[in-house]
Order: C-alpha cells, then structure tokens, then sequence
C-alpha cells in the first residue's frame, strides 16, 4: 500500500514539523562503553534488591524494591530504549503512563498499608 | 499508486486487488473490510452468548434442577460472561465501527499501520479459538466465572489454564487496535483537522485506545500469574505459600474498572454522532463532551476498589474508593446534559437510530443511577454478589453499550453496505427489545434487594414469581433481537440503494459515497471547520481542483474566505 504512505506524509507534515525540530531519524551514535555502564548498573542494582531482600526492614523492604526498580526501569528506558533521543510528545506519553502508574501504587497501597 | 484510479471509484466491497474472493478478505489491509470481518466474528459469538444466556433463565424457570446439572450452570455462566465481555463488548464498537469509520472521520486512507490491522484480527480469532478449544480439553469447561477469582481459579479441576490463555491473547489483539488508533488520530488527520475539529466519535476513541494500551497488560500479566500459579504453585496468589487472593482482586480490577470505559465511551462517542444529525444543529458543548471522555477514562483508573468493598480490603481504602467513585458522576453527568440540551428546541427528525438513542440514554440512566447503590460503601453491603450487581451490569453493559452497538448498526448501515432497511420495522423491534430488556433485567433489581445471590443454579421457592417474569422477558427481548436483525438481513439482501446522505449527516463519511470506495477520498480533503456545522461546508472535498494545494494552502481570494 503504497498510498499509505502518502496519506501519512501529507498529513503529517504539519504536525511533524512542529514536533520534530531536532530529531535525527538515522544511527543514534551511542557507544558500546554507555550501554556497557548502564548494564552494569542494572546487575548492581540487582545485586542490591536480592540483599536488601535478605534483611528485615519490615514495611521498608516493599518500597525499597521498588524504588530500585523504578530506577532501573528509567535506567532501560532513558538508554536502551531511546526516550533519550525521542521528542517531546512521546516523553509527555511516557510521564501520563508513569503518573497513571503511581496512582495505581498509592492506591494499592491505601489498602495493604492499612489493612 | 498502481491501482490509482480505480481505487477510489469502485466500492470496497467490490474492488479486487491482488487477491481474490475469500482471500480477498482473509489477506485483506482495507480497514473497512478488517471492520466487517471483525462485525462477522462478533456477531456470532453474540449470538452463542445469548443463547447461553437463553439457557440460564430457562434453567432458573423454577427452583431446583430443570433444564443443567449444578456444575453446567457454572460453567454455562462463566463462558456466557467471557464470551459477552471479552469477545462481544470490548471490541464491539472500537474494533467493528472504529475501524471502518475512524479513518474516513479524520479524513485518512486507512488507519496508520494496516498490517497490524489485520494481524490484530487474527490475534482475536486466535484468541476465540482457544476459548472454544477449552470447552473440549482439559477437565472440561472453566467454571470460575468471567473474573477468575482465586483461591478458586488456582484450584479448580476444570481448563482455566487455557481460558485464561484465550483472554490473554484476546488482550494483545485489544492492545494492538488501541496503538493503531492512537498513532493514527496524532499521525494521519487530514490538513485543517485540528483537534477541536475532529468528530467526537475519534475523540472518543482516542480516549478509549488509551486506556487500551495502558491498562490491558496488567490483566495479561495477572491471568499469566494464574496460569503460572496454577502450573508452578509460585506463591504470589495463594495465602498457602504465603501470597496475597486480595492482590488478585486488585490486579483484575485494575484493569476491568477501566474495561468498562472501554466498553461505554466508544458507544457515547456514537451518541454524540446521532444527536447533532437528527436533531439538525451543532451539538452542545462540543469541547466539553470531547474532554470529558479523556477525564472518564482518567478517573476510571482510580475507582476499582468499589468492586472490593467485602474483599476483606482496609477500612480506609474502602472509604477512598467509595469516595473517588462517585466523581466518575461528574464527566458522565457532562455528557447527559450536553446531549440533552443538543435535543432543546432542535428540528428533531424522528429515525431509527435517534430511537434507539433514546432507548439508551433511558436504559443506561437507569444503570447509572443503580451504580450509586453499589458505589456507596454501606449499601453495597447489602446488595453485594446479589442479582442486584447482574441487573445492574446488565443495565449499563447491554443497556449501555449493547443498545448503542445496535443504534450503531443503524445509523452507519446505509454507509458500510450501500442498502437501506425498513426503519418502521427497525423502530418496532426497538420498542420490543425496550420491553423485553426490562422484563428481563428489572426483576433482578427487586430478586437482588430480596437477597436471591448471584451464580447459583437454584433458589428458594418465594422468589419464583420475578424468575418467571424474567425468564419470559428474556423471550421477549430475544424475539426482538431476531426480528432486528431479521431486518437488516432483508435489508442488506433486499433493500434499495442508499444515497450518500440519508441522515443529512455532517462529518466526512457522508461526504463519500455509500459503501466507500477502497480509498475513501479521491482527493485527500481539507477541514475549514467543525464537524457539526449544518449551515455551511466546513470540507472542501476536491481541493486540488478548487485551488488548493494538498497541504491545505490556499490559492485564490475565494478559498481564503472559505477558511
Ligand atoms: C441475551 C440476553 C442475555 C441474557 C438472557 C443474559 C442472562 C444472564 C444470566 C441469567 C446471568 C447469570 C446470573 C447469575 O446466575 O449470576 C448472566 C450473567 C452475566 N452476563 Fe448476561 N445475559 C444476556 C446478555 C448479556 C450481555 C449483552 C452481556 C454483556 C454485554 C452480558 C454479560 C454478563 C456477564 C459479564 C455475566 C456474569 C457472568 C459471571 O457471573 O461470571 N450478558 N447473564
Ligand atoms: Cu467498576
């Protein structure tokens, strides 16, 4: 469908051209040494969550898991998945999805923290 | 462009392009060929469901055993329930009219990855497949109910592995559609659709794609913990090796509160499409009825809890829950009144589809107003896993959306299949399905206040009376249905040609011919205004011809104006 593509580009251009000042659709050039480093942070982040399972924080324990998550999980998705290169519009889209996602936290937790 | 000129003058369901007859279907990218075949798929399984459903009030025709053993009524209720949420209303409206109609709304070809289109079509029939396959296999039908609670989930003898599987599936196919649909309203509105231009059926869906994408990989994460609890024993569920059954409750909810805004915004969507064209002038509070779908899918995120008030869940969330749901009241409430004041003093033109509109904002008012029962905390403690909660659901999700699916396929069935139908008819199986919906379903209000529990195959003798109503509601209601869709069928073998325009509708797909053509547009059009104008062309459908360049720049003085 090669019309598809058509469609696309004449609707698009104008909205492109506002969202996409500085992109570069081509090789983000991101050496091996970076994503080497974020890997290592994550397996030290990993290391982490395992020990701290290990001793009795009590209620702590939960939120200091997450926590290590959270970090890993913007660690993935700043680096490996290229929010880092990406426009505004996807990163508004990612803070919505985060902002939803702490509200389903704090819920869950009215419940377990009080129950 | 090889098939350029053809393309936009022979009907979608006429053109043949690369392959032909069935393959023509099956291989097809057409997005209005996609959205029949998904109207074919859910159809059917409509129609399986309500003969289940049939069944159960047979079954509860009189106390004691009459037409299924016990076990059978549960499996019968579980797969009536899965069938009636996960392959009916979830993609009905979205997935059927969605996609036929979304591209042409916004002045599109097609929706913007037709591939995935297609893939996530066969994902849903995968999806179907295995439900069906789990009846055979296994210990035979899963009985659990369509909510898979556990500790029972995790222990029943019977497949709930692979049911679980089919939802799972069914959830990637919802996904895929959400993304398409997202990608497509930001990427492919046509030059001059600015955001308050578009129709309020693609905002609708724009709110409804992304609870979509966020809010369906937690029920696939959750049922993907219950087949591995099941397989594995891994202990995240099961109060034995130390997890948590209320979690289960809040992962389910989490993503099923939002499901029923999947449900319902689409079909107000509709509702917002039908109002301004029979009642022939501009909708009322356009912009507030566009926002306050996003702001119902919003807040639908943070109501779950009120299906959890006797989960045995803390004191305080049960008061916060209670509490958040009735702020769901104030978008809905925006939504009513816009509608309403849009019918004030309009030149209304009495149609089928505008009954069956009526019929919902009836039916679903009821719904609603029952909902306030069970979101506050201390009368849901009465009525709680009562056949209160089914009349209730019934009301909004068949009442609801179901009425809307129906009001749906009245008002763009000119538009998909080029055929008119009879609307006396139309309009008398409406009034048949308004009876026999509330002879069915009313009852179950007063059986629920009564104390008659939801799920179980036999009752105490003093509620036999509203069962037997019920029950003869249900043929009722059922006959009206037949008759219905008996009309259509006429209609679509039988029926006169429709004109481009019957309704006098203003958005673009009365602009292009009944049924459009493979491309929709000849010409990509411009947008000079907003969809609802009755008084004035807000489209210049042939822009190139009239001067203006394909980005929407205008050439001459006269155009200028136009703009
Ligand atoms: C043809 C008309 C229909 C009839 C006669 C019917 C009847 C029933 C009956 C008797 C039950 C079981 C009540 C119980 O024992 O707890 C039930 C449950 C249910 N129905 Fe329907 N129904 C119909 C249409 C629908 C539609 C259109 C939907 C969805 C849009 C729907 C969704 C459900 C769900 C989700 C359940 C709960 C299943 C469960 O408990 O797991 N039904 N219905
Ligand atoms: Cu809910």
């Amino acid at each position: 469908m090669s019309e598809q593509s058509q469609t696309a580009e004449l609707t698009a251009n104008q909205t492109y051209n506002a969202e996409h000042t500085n992109t570069n659709n081509g090789e983000h050039s991101v050496s091996y040494g970076t994503y080497f480093m974020v890997w290592l942070g994550l397996v030290a982040l990993t290391s982490v969550t395992v020990t701290v399972a290990g001793i009795h924080l009590g209620s702590l324990t939960l939120i200091t898991a997450l926590l290590i998550a959270a970090v890993k999980t913007t660690l993935v998705g700043y680096h490996f998945m290229h929010l880092k290169f990406d426009n505004i519009i996807i990163k508004i889209f990612v803070m919505v999805c985060l902002g939803i996602f702490l509200c389903l936290w704090i819920l869950t937790f009215a419940d377990l923290s009080f129950r | 462009m090889a098939n350029g000129s053809l393309a936009h003058e022979v009907s979608y369901l006429k053109y043949e392009g690369k392959h032909k007859g069935i393959a023509g279907w099956l291989l097809t990218l057409d997005h209005k060929r996609i959205g029949l075949m998904y109207l074919m798929a859910i159809l059917l399984f409509f129609f399986v469901a309500m003969t289940l459903g049939i069944l159960m009030r047979l079954e509860m025709l009189t106390p004691g055993e009459t037409i299924m053993r016990p076990s059978t009524y549960n499996s019968v209720f579980t797969l009536h329930g899965v069938i009636m949420v996960f392959l009916f209303i979830i993609p009905a409206i979205p997935a059927v009219f969605g996609n036929f109609m979304l591209p042409i709304q916004i002045g599109a070809k097609d929706v913007a990855f037709p591939r995935l289109n297609l893939f996530s079509w066969y994902l849903y029939i995968a999806g179907a497949i295995l439900a069906i396959v789990s009846l055979f296999t296994g210990g035979g039908a899963a009985d659990t109910g369509w909510t898979f609670y556990v500790p029972y989930s995790i222990r029943s003898a019977q497949n709930v592995t692979m049911t679980t599987l089919a939802a799972f599936v069914l959830g990637f196919s919802s996904i895929v559609t959400g993304l398409n649909f997202v990608v497509t309203i930001h990427r492919l509105r046509a030059p001059g659709m600015t955001w308050f231009r578009m129709p309020l059926f693609p905002w609708a869906l724009y709110a409804t794609s992304w609870i979509q994408v966020l809010a369906t990989p937690i029920i696939g994460i959750t049922l993907a913990l219950i087949i591995l609890e099941r397989l594995f024993g891994i202990g995240v569920f099961d109060a034995s090796l130390g997890g948590d059954p209320i979690l289960y409750q809040h992962l389910f909810w989490i993503y099923s509160h939002p499901a029923v805004y999947i449900m319902i915004i689409p079909a107000m969507g509709v509702v917002s499409e039908i109002l301004p064209t029979f009642s022939r002038k501009d909708i009322f509070g356009y912009k507030q009825i566009a926002i306050s779908s996003l702001g119902i899918a919003l807040i639908g995120y943070l109501v779950w809890g009120h299906h959890m008030f006797v989960s045995g869940m803390s004191d305080a969330s049960r008061v916060v829950f209670s509490l958040l749901t009735f702020l769901v009241a104030i978008p809905t409430g925006v939504k009513i009144f816009n509608w309403v004041a849009t019918l004030y003093k309009a030149s209304i033109k009495f149609s089928a589809p505008l009954y069956y509109v009526l019929a919902f904002i009836f039916i679903f008012s009821i719904g609603g107003l029952t909902g306030l029962v069970l979101g506050a905390l201390s009368t849901d403690i009465h009525v709680t896993d009562t056949y209160f909660v089914v009349g209730h659901f019934h009301y909004v999700m068949f009442g609801g959306m179901g009425i809307m699916f129906f009001a749906t396929m009245h008002y763009w069935f000119p538009k998909v299949f080029g055929k008119m139908y009879s609307e006396k008819i139309a309009i008398i199986a409406c009034t048949v399905i308004i009876i026999g919906f509330n002879m069915l379903y009313f009852p179950f209000f007063i059986l629920g206040y009564m104390g008659m529990p939801r799920r179980y195959y036999d009752y105490l003798p003093q509620f036999q009376g509203w069962h037997v109503l019920s029950t003869v509601g249900s043929w009722v209601l059922v006959s009206g249905i037949v008759f219905m869709f008996g009309n259509l069928l006429y209609a679509l073998l039988k029926g006169p040609k429709a004109p481009m325009n019957p309704w006098g509708g203003t958005t673009l797909e009365w602009k292009v011919p009944s049924p459009p053509p493979l491309e929709n547009f000849e010409e990509i059009p411009v947008v000079t205004g907003g969809p609802y104008v009755h008084d004035k062309p807000t489209y210049i459908m042939h822009p190139g011809k009239e001067g203006l360049n394909g980005n929407g720049v205008v050439k001459t003085a006269n155009q200028e104006n136009a703009i």
